[in-house]
């Protein structure tokens, strides 16, 4: 037995040590926003923060895990959308959307380390995320604006 | 006897229509004998509330709410949103004021937006001629009751057609309100989901539902001009931006059910080929492993967590059927390399002037190009929910044939398609690859063993590689001439295997008539070239293949326009100057000038940089790329994409931009970087670092300009892909003189 805190709140959960948060999250507690893509850290679609920071959910292992702090995109903005969310709406970012919650929390990662990233920036820290869709220059263009609402420009 | 040398192109989808309409969905009949009016083909008329009313197939009105009818399916190009909005147009609703529900299986949803492309005419043409084949088409269409999401064909088959059905909806709705109010109907109203009498009392369309059911629906004649529109061709927001950046977004792997249990599979990559044996003992003492079970073509793993099912899976030692198709992939390309042969021939697509003596007069040119397998891979994996009884069984999946799903899993389980209860869902992605079957008789197969309990079927990610069906292999050997700065011929020869053909087969719908799609991209070519002959050359006994993201044209558009730059480098033409001047038709001249300035286009740029044009008409929309690259020390940098596309009418402005964009980086990173290879009768590459296609840091600019020159309304969801490798390959032999004959590019020159 795990306790986990998802978004704030207090979970236990009866799974192998080695199972990684995202089945926990997606099959165990039904919280589905996390995706599976790729189970190997090559696509980002399963992104959630664990103690504020990004994480592959689907290479955090249940025992390594257990104990810390969840935030899952339903959480990011404490109950009102977040300035990145903001911005994904303003540039219309989504086509099919399955990657892009992932994109987000990572975008808001990016944001909280680098306040006003360059392109090489966000190049660097968001091409682990695969978007099949091929929204990256969206991304691109709605990173930069989410940075000025944060900025208060 | 008059020869029509053009007249047999696609005509044989014709008939493989009607039969898919007999053999396959069982619906011929049933559309044949059906009255001609919407109300009693509509599907929503069976299960109805009371006091609802529904006026077509795409609108219902009860008591409590407005739900609008998606008959495309949603994978992402935002059809999901604008199929509501172009109904919610003509019904006066906003958004937020009613609910959005994917088609079930139905005739009444047959796709018009085919007739263009079943029809033997090019697309430009509007002799009166071809507006009668099309029409012909149309016909075939109605009678086959085909409901298919693909082709680009969402905006061309819904444009008038959902328009009308909200007329007609609006039209009723004030029928019944005047019968109530004694108001006459030209004095009312409507607005914002209410009809407005004249002085000003609002009655919302909901509380006219049950009046409006008791009158007949009244014949709109007219549409509304598009000065009045509000929605259509206006910067919009897509109705599921929201629920995607929230992640409340339900996507069908999101789906569960109270009691389900998880499975997942390991089948044999010997691409259609049964298990022979397999050992499951250790896998059957795994944490959450609740059962294993035999199915025709691998094993399934039913588990209490879908991580506990694919780890059980991977473990099981399974003994294969070996494959029917070369084990090893240099025995595929020699196949195909040999495929070049009278027995082999599709079709002589087109023979214009005297190819033999053309190919003699000038100074000849000769290239052969390749496209090897590729996979779709959309980021959410395949999967499904199913429940099998004694009745027949119900499953939710997302899909783009709704009537096919019923077949193929109807047909694996001995049931008969009409048994098949079939829900649509959102999906993450498909790029074809939901127009295939694979997870849809597996699903079946394991609820048939687990009946009364619902199963959700997830594929690993290995597990969905290596089931992909990919995209044809093909090959182009291309010879032409050139003489005193002319093109004077062009000999265009395909050998590839047949991607629609074998879909049709798959859906139940066999024809032995050649494959259109593999004309599409050597056929409809514009350039005014005297001497022109286009070939297409079936190859038999490999990989099964299918329809990828702009299908025939995503190979053939890459030889044909690679070709044709060559053939202008010998002739010392400029590439762009030359297109436009050659292009034998005014609007895609007018594109190709569009692109040029947008791009500012004046010749060679030098210092390493070099600019490559493509132009391919695909699905009837004409779309014109310019690609910019660098030569650095790391490797070839992509600057920037200039696109233009001809697509009669912008519906969804800020959407189409974003499905341009998608599509140019979707043709230039697969281009770039991806095959699938096969040893042992497997797919080698099992995950996206095998197959990664582009990602953020090899992203461009790409600038896009929407043309409305066309006579019609076309497509963008394909289209926007066949360009962009030519233009890549032209633009790299401008900055270095190497040409690239075959993808993926990065076998022959690095990326940065």
């Amino acid at each position: 037995m795990f306790d986990i805190t998802v978004n704030g709140v207090r979970h236990r959960v009866d799974v192998v040590p080695e199972m990684p948060l995202l089945w926990v999250l997606r099959d165990e507690l039904g919280i589905t926003s996390p995706k599976y893509g790729c189970g190997i850290a090559q696509c980002g679609a399963c992104t959630v923060q664990v103690d504020g920071a990004a994480v592959r959910s689907c290479q955090a292992r249940m025992a390594d895990i257990a104990g810390k702090a969840i935030t899952t995109i339903e959480a990011v903005g404490n109950g009102k959308l977040h300035p990145v969310q903001e911005a994904w709406i303003e540039h219309q970012v989504p086509q099919c959307g399955y990657c892009q919650t992932g994109q987000i929390i990572q975008a808001i990662s990016l944001l909280e380390t680098i306040p006003n990233p360059t392109d090489e920036d966000i190049n660097e820290v968001m091409s682990g995320n695969l978007c099949r869709c091929g929204t990256y220059e969206r991304i691109r263009v709605a990173i930069h604006a989410a940075a000025k609402k944060i900025g208060g420009i | 006897m008059v020869h029509v040398p053009s007249l047999s192109r696609r005509a044989f989808v014709f008939g493989s229509v009607a039969v898919a309409g007999g053999v396959a969905f069982g619906q011929y009949g049933h559309a044949e004998q059906a009255p001609s009016s919407a109300v009693a083909t509509n599907p929503l008329t069976a299960e109805l509330g009371p006091n609802s009313v529904t006026f077509n197939p795409w609108v219902e009105i009860s008591p409590e709410k407005i739900t609008l009818i998606a008959q495309h399916a949603d994978k992402g190009q935002g059809v999901g949103s604008i199929q509501a909005l172009m109904i919610a147009e003509e019904l006066d609703l906003e958004p937020g004021q009613f609910e959005i529900r994917f088609a079930g299986p139905s005739p009444a949803y047959f796709n018009t937006g085919f007739a263009h492309e079943l029809a033997p005419f090019m697309a430009a043409d509007q002799s009166p001629e071809a507006e009668k084949a099309r029409a012909a088409a149309l016909e075939w269409l109605r009678k086959a009751g085909l409901q298919m999401t693909g082709g680009s064909s969402a905006i061309p088959d819904t444009y008038e057609k959902l328009r009308m059905a909200g007329a007609i909806a609006r039209e009723t709705l004030k029928a019944a309100a005047a019968k109530r109010s004694g108001v006459a109907a030209a004095d009312l109203r409507t607005e914002a989901g209410s009809v407005i009498l004249p002085e000003g009392t609002k009655i919302p369309y909901v509380a006219l539902s049950a009046d409006a059911a008791k009158i007949t629906p009244v014949a709109v004649a007219k549409l509304r001009e598009p000065s009045q529109w509000r929605f259509i061709g206006k910067p919009m927001e897509r109705l599921d931006i929201r629920s995607k950046v929230t992640g409340e977004m339900k996507f069908g792997i999101d789906r569960t059910m109270d009691g389900m249990v998880y499975a997942a599979v390991k089948l044999n990559p010997n691409k259609g080929q049964p298990i022979k044996s397999y050992d499951a003992s250790k896998a059957q003492s795994m944490p959450g492993v609740q059962t294993i079970l035999k199915i025709s073509n691998g094993i399934a793993v039913i588990a209490t967590n879908s991580w506990y099912a694919m780890q059980a899976a991977e473990v099981v030692d399974c003994v294969w059927e070996p494959s029917k198709y070369p084990a090893e992939q240099a025995d595929h390309w020699n196949v195909v390399a040999s495929s070049f042969a009278p027995r082999f021939l599709g079709k002589e697509w087109r023979n214009d002037g005297k190819i033999d003596a053309g190919l003699e007069d000038g100074t000849l040119v000769e290239a052969e190009y390749r496209a090897p397998y590729v996979g779709h891979q959309p980021l959410e994996p395949l999967n499904g929910i199913g429940i099998v009884t004694d009745r027949g069984m119900e499953i939710w999946v997302g899909h783009q044939t709704p009537q096919s799903v019923q077949f193929i899993a109807a047909t694996a389980i001995g049931m008969k398609p009409e048994q098949v209860t079939f829900h649509n869902e959102w999906m993450g992605g498909s790029f074809g690859h939901r127009l295939e079957f694979e997870n849809i008789r597996v699903l079946a197969e394991i609820a048939n063993q687990m009946r009364g309990i619902p199963v959700k079927l997830i594929f690993s990610r290995k597990e969905d590689f290596l089931q992909d069906i990919p995209r044809q292999i093909a090959m182009g050997r291309y010879r032409g001439s050139v003489k005193d700065g002319k093109i004077i011929a062009a000999d265009l020869q395909v050998a590839a295997t047949a991607p629609f053909k074998e879909l049709q087969a798959r859906m139940g719908a066999p024809t032995k008539d050649p494959d259109g799609q593999l004309a599409v991209g050597i056929w409809n070519v514009y350039y005014n070239i005297p001497n022109y002959r286009a070939t297409s050359f079936e190859v038999q006994g490999l990989s099964p293949s299918t329809t990828w993201r702009s299908v025939g044209a995503s190979a053939n558009g890459f030889f044909t326009e690679s070709f044709i730059d060559e053939l202008m480098h010998a002739a010392g033409l400029d590439p762009l100057m030359a297109r436009i001047e050659m292009c034998k038709i005014p609007i895609y001249r007018k594109l190709l000038e569009t692109v040029g300035e947008m791009a500012d286009w004046k010749g060679p740029l030098g210092s390493g940089k070099g600019r490559g044009v493509a132009f391919v008409e695909s699905f009837g929309t004409a779309v014109a790329e310019i690609v910019e690259v660098t030569m650095t020390d790391a490797g070839i940098k992509i600057d920037k994409v200039w696109v233009a596309a001809d697509v009669g009418k912008v519906v969804d402005p800020v959407n189409f931009e974003n499905l341009v964009q998608g599509g140019v980086v979707w043709g230039l990173g697969h281009a770039m970087n991806c095959e699938l290879t096969y040893a042992k009768g497997a797919v080698q590459q099992t995950n996206y670092n095998h197959h990664e296609a582009m990602r953020m840091y090899q992203c461009p600019v790409i600038e896009v300009r929407g043309l409305e020159n066309d006579y019609t309304v076309r497509g963008i969801g394909e289209p926007p892909v066949p360009p962009a490798a030519p233009a890549l390959a032209n633009a790299i032999f401008a900055a270095t003189g190497k040409r690239i004959r075959e993808m993926p590019f990065n076998k022959f020159i690095d990326f940065v």
